[in-house]
Formats: structure tokens, C-alpha cells, sequence
């Protein structure tokens, strides 16, 4: 009997030893399927939405400046990365002066500094450089508007330019990643002298880059497979001691399809999935994996059109249509993935700006304001509405509007919906409401991030953002909002910029611009064994905090 | 026999020239920007100007469909827009993956689809044939997409037996032959394999049950022949109808399923053809419909030419 014990305890103490070196190698591999149907570019600059800028441009690279993702709670505010400290110049305020940090490397060992600085703002905006790479230049341009070059100054400062005076440049550059010269150089030196067109060996250089990134981040590249999996190991050389990552390997799997995320979770086959679809909530709960979300700065409102005719055009009707939704019954229905919204941004936020006109659920309040622009239940008001069956960032577009329509009619609006396909209301978006594209809406659903200034409210509410120049579908022309702009984009303190930024906001609401209806809250899904994940009110996450169990 | 082929060979000239007009006319009739793929939704339309001019985007159509097709003819299907790789080297690699699931669901599709095929027909109108007909309609009205769901959610959530997505542990780069690997070809093989094996046994019950009414069998089984001789006869006679319509089922598996390839998350054409459709992606979409149209014109051609060799009466005609 103690011998088949024995026995038996030799047997468990083997089969441990043999399976546990195993187990320890595979304690810092996180494997995480993504929404996107092919691995975000891995350039510097990634495609495919923020989904891009959270898997393959935040750990893989740094930019000037960056998020603050270290809380749950404040909003994600931004601070210095490899840019220590940053001003405008006093006599001229198209010329920013910024600051970097010393004995930073790139993951190929090269030295981050003023050139590299310069590279990489070249690469998207001198179409004579040598490494000018169009390809990076979409996702980049438009969120960096006012950028138009760099210099160095010495080895360690940068003065930027602007085409106008800018307070928001630091924020915007959050989004310019910086790639290093000296890898770049390094394979653009290996194509084959055969190419002989310097642009064709810059474009061959670009698409070795991407199979052999090199960026200053807190994760390098260490094994890409286009369009099925990339793995990132821990770069134990990061500049910030702080955010060395814990894990030792992160494998990203594109998984477009939302069942198939849930059945690899469910499955084991990856640790962390990215927007569970609802109805599978419940389910992946019931077997133990957690769920996470937090409000994300994005918004899923209804642009009204004021252009002439609209009836958007009457301010008791926006308000109307403000108080006529139940977002709490919404929320109910997307099962509780998504925060109501009463603004583009949330009260708290140092934007918000207290406005008199509180978004709120009160029919009976919208029926007066109906009543009182000439409309009642004898009287409906029609109105047609642009929306996506799909897309990025649109969260469940059909149930949601279908919801937003049935509120809308207790309050004596009969919304149209035309729905129409999502990389087609995209470019419609574009065109403007008063194109024969918009097909005579009067409003158009189309989501948008409200990170930075400009993206929450400048394109919107800017008169000059019309059409064909921004985002302004609507045509919304307002001189106080174009003087609150101007204000807020001259202004160069920080603690000012926001209270400028908090008025244009307040007034925003005020006038009822948008029907805000719902944040989404960037939710999660992952097995138990994830350990240390904050989920910042942020499109993006910081992966260095997380570590297995 | 050398001038049927010929005559088949230059009949496909024409056929491709027209094959890329409809490929490269379908992705530009359809709305949306080509530039989707490398621009943020909140682009300005000067930047949409800037780069439709450095993508060549600005040219008229006739002249993009000339220098498209003027490439092609030097084996050079573009650059993809969404992430600048060789639009032929994106789609080798996603053929690669696609053949190998469409010959194992073809393997599991025809085997079964022709057992079920003879038994059924040989059987006709007992218990036995009515059960084969039923797996027959089943399999042709299954949605797979459905169908691959609930696979995965058997073999792969409840019970852990199978992967439910990829194809291997390592990628498909690192593809190799072993258990390992294969287990991952078997959920996505199968879901592939429903809409053949009915096609095929609806097609061979149909066949061994005219065949069999015919009198030469009769007149086999009057001289004396087995079961297993005029059997032989029957899958003769059999062959090249079944052949071809096997030819063609191989035709739509080789053109990846756009469903199945998504809901395996299985790398072939099937998944590269949602993502550019999704990324508006047009020298990737036009790259691949084109390669695929081909596979159906070039598989159209090797089934005639095989049946042709089969069948003496067709060469006569």
C-alpha cells in the first residue's frame, strides 16, 4: 500500500516537474484576439482605428507626449513621454519649443534624439524626403491639422511649427509615434540594388520596416505574421523603469468575428477578447471571466443638419429630442455596455463646463418644447436620419437607432431611418447634409472620438469646418462658437485652454448641437488568470501593468 | 483531341478579358472611398484630394483599368492599400491556406457525397435512400455559417476537443503535417464539406438510378455479370458527371468561403477577401477576385479537358 503510494507520489512529483517549466513560460504570455480583421500596421503610424493605436502604436512606440492611463477613475489627461517639457514661443505662437529626454534607444539600439525627432515628422509631411511614406500620411495628417514642420535646435530640442497658432499641437502629437532612421536606413540599405527608383526602394524599405519595427515603446517586435498573429516581448530597455512590462510575451490575434472571440475565450485558446458582443455577456460571466468597461471619450450621438429647412434647425426641438431618450432603458438593452451621454464629454471632465440646459429623460418637458415649436400628436414632426448597419466604433447602430426612433416618437418626432452601408455614410459624412448624397437627411449617425479638443468639438462647431474642410456635416455656423474656438485654440496655459474649451462645451449643449445619446465603454472580456489590467476612461489601455497568474 | 484543346485554350483569351473588366468595373461601381483603409473618418476632403492623387485615384477610370491591367500582364497585381505588401504575395499565402481546406473538404465531401450517392441510388425509395436524401437536403440547406458555429460551440467550448480558430498553434506560416496542426483544418473541413457531399449525392443518386434503368444493364447482367462488375460499369458511366460537378464544388471551395473563413478565423481567400471588402482595399479585392475568376475558368477547362478524355462521345461532338 505505502509503496503504491509511493509510487504514485513519484509519479505526480514527475509529471509536475515535467509540465511546470512549461506552465512558467507560459505565466507571462497574454494572448488577446483584437476586432480588426488584419494586424494594424506595425510602421509607427497603425491603421484600423484606435483598435491601431492601442495594440501596435502604444507599446511598440512613444510619441512626444502621451496618455495618462494609469487611472480608472480621472479622466485620461496628457503628459510628457519622450518630450520632458514643452512651450510656445512668447513673440510668436506658430513655434513650439519641446524638450527630450536624454539616453533614450530604440529597440535596434540607435539613439532617440533631435534628428529622429525630425525623421518622423518628415516621413508624413516633406513629400521630398527620402522616407516619405504616404501610406502613413492619412492617419496622421488629420490629427496633427496644424503641424507643417520640424528643426532641430541641438541634439536634444525640437522647435515645431504650425500653420496658425495652436495650444492644442501637445495634445495632437500624442499621435505621431516615432520609428527609428537608423532601422529604417539599415533596410532600405539591404533592397537590392536591382530597385533603383528611390521611391520604390523607400516603399520596399517601409515594408520591411513593418515586419521589423523598432520603436522606443515598452514592448518590441519579436515574431509578425501578416494578418494572423503578431508577438511582442518585453523591452527590458524602455526609458521609464516604471512601465517595464510584467508580461513576458503579448500574441495578438486578429478575430473580426464577434463569436469567434467569445469561442476562443471560452475555449482557452486566448486570454482576452475585445468587445464581447452583449448577447454573449452573460455566458462568458457564468464561466468565471471578467468583463471589463469604463466610459471611453467617444460619442454616439445624431449630427443634426441646419441647414436651410431643416426642422433641426429650431433649438426647442434639439432640446426636445435631448430630453426624449431613455438612455438608462438603452443601456439595458446593450446590457449595460454604455454610459448615457449628456454631453460629448461627461460631467467632471475639466471640459464640461456646467451647462444651464441639463440632457436628462423627461418626456413631459419634450412634449412642451414640441408643443411649443408647433408640433403635437396630431402634428408629427418628420425627420430622416442617416445611420450604418455596421462599423468601427458604432457600436450595435440597428437596435440602437431602432430605439432612439420609438423614444423619439413619445415626443411627436417620426424618424426616418435610411440605412445605408458604413464605408458609404463615412464618405457621405464627409460631403456634408447639404450634398446630394445625405439624400435629403436631416440628421446622420456617425460616432466620433472626443479625445483632443479638436476631434470632441473644434470640427463640429467650427464654421470653418464645413465641409469639404472638416467634420461640420451640419453646417453649424455660429460666430460665438467660432470666437470660443479662436479663444481656446490661442489660448496657451493649460488650466485656460480647458476653461475656454469647458465654455465652448457648455454652450454646445446648450444649444442642443448634437442628440448625445451614448459612450461606449470599451468592453472586455478575459479570463480570471489576467492579473493588475486597469481599464482607463480611455480609447486606449496600458499593458505594461498587466501580468498571468 | 490537340484541337479541342486549343480551341478551349483560346476560348479563355477572351473569357479572362473579360473577367477583369467585371472585376475591376464591380469594386468602382460600388459607393465608398478607396482610400477608406488609410484615412480616419474625420480626414478632411483636402487630404482625401492629396492622397486619391498619390494613389493614382484621381486618374479616369479607363486610364486606372489600363495601367492596372498593363501591370497584370507583368504578373504585378498591385500594392495593397491597407498595409502596402504585394497584393500577389498576400493572396499566394491566402491560396495556399484556402487549397488546403478546400481539397480536405473536398476529400470529405465527395467520399461521402458519392457513398451516399450509390447507396441511394442503388437502394431507391427504401429506408436506406430516404435517410442518404436527407443528409443530401440537409447538407445543401445547412447555412455553414450556422453550422460552423455550432461546431465550435460543441467541439470547441463544451467540449475542448478541437481548436475553434487559426490555423495552427504557431500561424499558418509555420504550418506543418502533424496532429497539431491538422486538428485545426478539421471544424472549418467539415462546415466546408456539408453543401458538396449534398450536391454530390443528390447528383450520383440521380445518376446510378438513370443508369441503372438503362438496358445495357440489363444486357450485362444477362451475360452473366456480378453485382460488383455491373457496379463498376455504373461508376464508369457515372464518372464523368459526378466528376464534374465535384470540378465544380472544387471551383467554389477553392474560392474560399467568406462565412466559414471568418467564423475559423481560418487565413485564406475567403478571410482576405472580408478584410479588403471591409477596408475598401481595391487593388487587394481586385487582385483576388481576379485570381479566383481565374480558378473557375482555369478548373473549367481542366474538367472539360478530363471529361473529354473520359468520355469519347464529347470529343465526337
Amino acid at each position: 500500500m505505502r509503496n503504491s503510494r509511493n509510487i504514485r507520489r513519484a509519479l505526480l512529483g514527475a509529471a509536475l516537474a515535467t509540465a511546470l517549466p512549461g506552465l512558467a513560460a507560459a505565466q507571462g504570455t497574454l494572448r488577446i484576439a483584437m476586432t480588426a480583421a488584419d494586424i494594424p500596421r506595425t510602421v509607427g503610424q497603425p491603421d484600423q482605428g484606435f483598435e491601431g493605436n492601442r495594440f501596435t502604436g502604444i507599446p511598440m512606440y512613444d510619441g512626444l507626449t502621451q496618455w495618462d492611463l494609469s487611472s480608472a477613475d480621472k479622466p485620461s489627461v496628457v503628459i510628457p513621454s519622450l518630450a520632458t517639457e514643452w512651450s510656445v514661443d512668447a513673440n510668436d505662437k506658430t513655434k513650439w519649443i519641446f524638450k527630450l529626454r536624454p539616453g533614450v534607444k530604440f529597440h535596434d539600439g540607435s539613439d532617440f534624439n533631435a534628428d529622429a525627432v525630425v525623421w518622423n515628422v518628415e516621413k508624413v509631411l516633406k513629400q521630398d524626403a527620402a522616407h516619405f511614406d504616404a501610406s502613413q500620411v492619412g492617419v496622421t495628417a488629420s490629427r496633427m491639422p496644424t503641424l507643417r514642420s520640424a528643426r532641430k535646435v541641438d541634439n536634444l530640442t525640437v522647435e515645431m511649427t504650425t500653420a496658425q497658432p495652436d495650444s492644442f499641437l501637445p495634445i495632437n502629437l500624442t499621435n505621431l509615434f516615432m520609428a527609428s532612421p537608423a532601422q529604417w536606413q539599415k533596410l532600405y540599405d539591404a533592397v537590392p540594388a536591382s530597385v533603383s527608383d528611390p521611391k520604390q526602394r523607400a516603399a520596399q524599405a517601409w515594408t520591411a520596416f513593418a515586419g521589423n519595427a523598432s520603436g522606443t515603446g515598452p514592448f518590441r517586435m519579436d515574431r509578425f505574421v501578416p494578418r494572423e498573429r503578431l508577438e511582442l516581448v518585453k523591452f527590458a530597455g524602455h526609458w521609464d523603469s516604471k512601465k517595464v512590462p510584467k508580461l513576458d510575451r503579448v500574441v495578438l490575434i486578429p478575430m473580426p468575428e464577434a463569436s469567434a472571440r467569445s469561442a476562443a475565450l471560452l475555449s482557452g485558446q486566448v486570454d482576452w477578447i475585445e468587445a464581447p458582443a452583449p448577447d454573449a455577456v452573460a455566458q462568458l460571466k457564468s464561466r468565471g471571466f471578467i468583463i471589463t468597461a469604463n466610459a471611453q471619450p467617444h460619442v454616439w450621438p445624431w449630427q443634426f443638419s441646419f441647414v436651410e429647412g431643416s426642422p433641426w434647425s429650431d433649438k426647442r426641438v434639439r432640446q426636445a429630442a435631448n430630453l426624449c431618450v431613455d438612455r438608462e432603458g438603452m443601456k439595458q438593452l446593450l446590457a449595460g455596455l454604455m454610459e448615457p451621454a449628456v454631453g460629448t464629454v461627461p460631467p467632471g471632465h475639466p471640459w464640461w463646463g456646467n451647462p444651464s440646459f441639463q440632457i436628462k429623460y423627461d418626456v413631459a418637458a419634450a412634449r412642451k418644447l414640441m408643443q411649443e415649436a408647433g408640433y403635437g400628436p396630431n402634428k408629427m414632426l418628420k425627420v430622416k436620419t442617416q445611420i450604418s448597419a455596421s462599423g468601427s466604433g458604432q457600436m450595435q447602430p440597428l437596435p440602437m437607432n431602432e430605439f432612439v426612433q420609438q423614444s423619439l416618437k413619445e415626443c411627436y418626432i417620426d424618424a426616418e431611418l435610411d440605412v445605408i452601408e458604413w464605408n458609404t455614410l463615412f464618405t457621405n459624412w464627409r460631403r456634408g447634409a447639404k450634398d446630394d448624397t445625405a439624400r435629403g437627411a436631416h440628421a446622420i449617425n456617425v460616432t466620433y472620438a472626443a479625445m483632443d479638443p479638436f476631434f470632441a468639438m473644434v470640427r463640429f462647431l467650427d464654421s470653418k469646418a464645413a465641409p469639404p474642410v472638416s467634420n461640420n456635416w451640419g453646417f453649424f455656423n455660429n460666430p460665438e462658437f467660432d470666437q470660443l474656438v479662436a479663444t481656446a485654440r490661442s489660448t496657451f496655459d493649460g488650466g485656460e485652454r480647458d476653461k475656454a474649451l469647458a465654455k465652448l462645451h457648455a454652450r454646445s449643449v446648450e444649444e442642443a448641437v448634437f442628440l448625445w445619446v451614448a459612450h461606449d465603454v470599451g468592453p472586455r472580456a478575459m479570463s480570471a488568470r489576467v492579473k493588475g489590467y486597469v481599464q482607463p476612461k480611455s480609447w486606449f489601455i496600458d499593458l505594461t501593468t498587466v501580468s498571468m497568474q | 483531341m490537340l484541337v479541342y484543346l486549343i480551341r478551349r485554350l483560346l476560348y479563355v483569351v477572351p473569357i479572362a478579358l473579360a473577367v477583369s473588366v467585371v472585376c475591376f468595373s464591380l469594386v468602382h461601381i460600388a459607393p465608398g472611398d478607396p482610400l477608406v483603409s488609410i484615412l480616419p473618418p474625420d480626414a478632411s476632403q483636402a487630404l482625401v484630394e492629396q492622397m486619391k492623387k498619390s494613389y493614382g485615384f484621381d486618374r479616369p477610370i479607363p486610364v486606372q483599368f489600363a495601367i492596372w491591367l498593363g501591370k497584370i500582364a507583368q504578373g504585378d497585381l498591385g500594392t495593397s492599400i491597407a498595409t502596402s505588401r504585394p497584393v500577389l504575395q498576400e493572396i499566394t499565402k491566402a491560396v495556399g491556406n484556402t487549397l488546403m481546406l478546400a481539397f480536405a473538404a473536398t476529400l470529405i465531401g465527395f467520399t461521402l457525397g458519392c457513398f451516399f450517392g450509390f447507396v441511394a441510388g442503388y437502394f431507391r425509395d427504401t429506408l436506406v435512400d430516404r435517410i442518404a436524401v436527407t443528409v443530401s437536403i440537409l447538407g445543401v440547406s445547412v447555412p455553414h455559417y450556422w453550422l460552423g458555429m455550432v461546431l465550435v460551440i460543441c467541439f470547441s467550448v463544451l467540449l475542448p476537443w478541437r481548436p475553434p480558430t487559426g490555423a495552427g498553434p504557431g500561424s499558418s506560416a509555420a504550418w506543418v503535417w502533424d496532429w497539431e496542426h491538422v486538428k485545426y483544418l478539421i471544424l472549418p473541413a467539415v462546415t466546408m464539406s456539408v453543401i458538396p457531399m449534398g450536391i454530390v449525392t443528390r447528383t450520383v443518386r440521380a445518376l446510378v438510378g438513370d443508369i441503372l434503368s438503362q438496358e445495357f444493364v440489363d444486357a450485362l447482367r444477362a451475360k452473366g455479370l456480378t453485382d460488383w462488375g455491373v457496379f463498376q460499369h455504373v461508376v464508369k458511366n457515372a464518372a464523368p458527371t459526378a466528376l464534374a460537378v465535384m470540378g465544380l464544388q472544387l471551383g467554389y471551395l477553392l474560392g474560399g468561403s467568406i462565412l466559414i473563413e471568418t467564423v475559423f478565423s481560418w487565413p485564406g481567400t475567403g478571410f482576405l477577401l472580408n478584410a479588403a471588402i471591409f477596408q475598401r482595399d481595391l487593388p487587394l479585392l481586385q487582385g483576388t477576385i481576379l485570381v479566383l475568376a481565374m480558378f473557375f475558368v482555369v478548373l473549367n477547362l481542366l474538367v472539360d479537358t478530363v471529361q473529354t478524355a473520359i468520355d469519347p462521345r464529347i470529343r465526337r461532338g
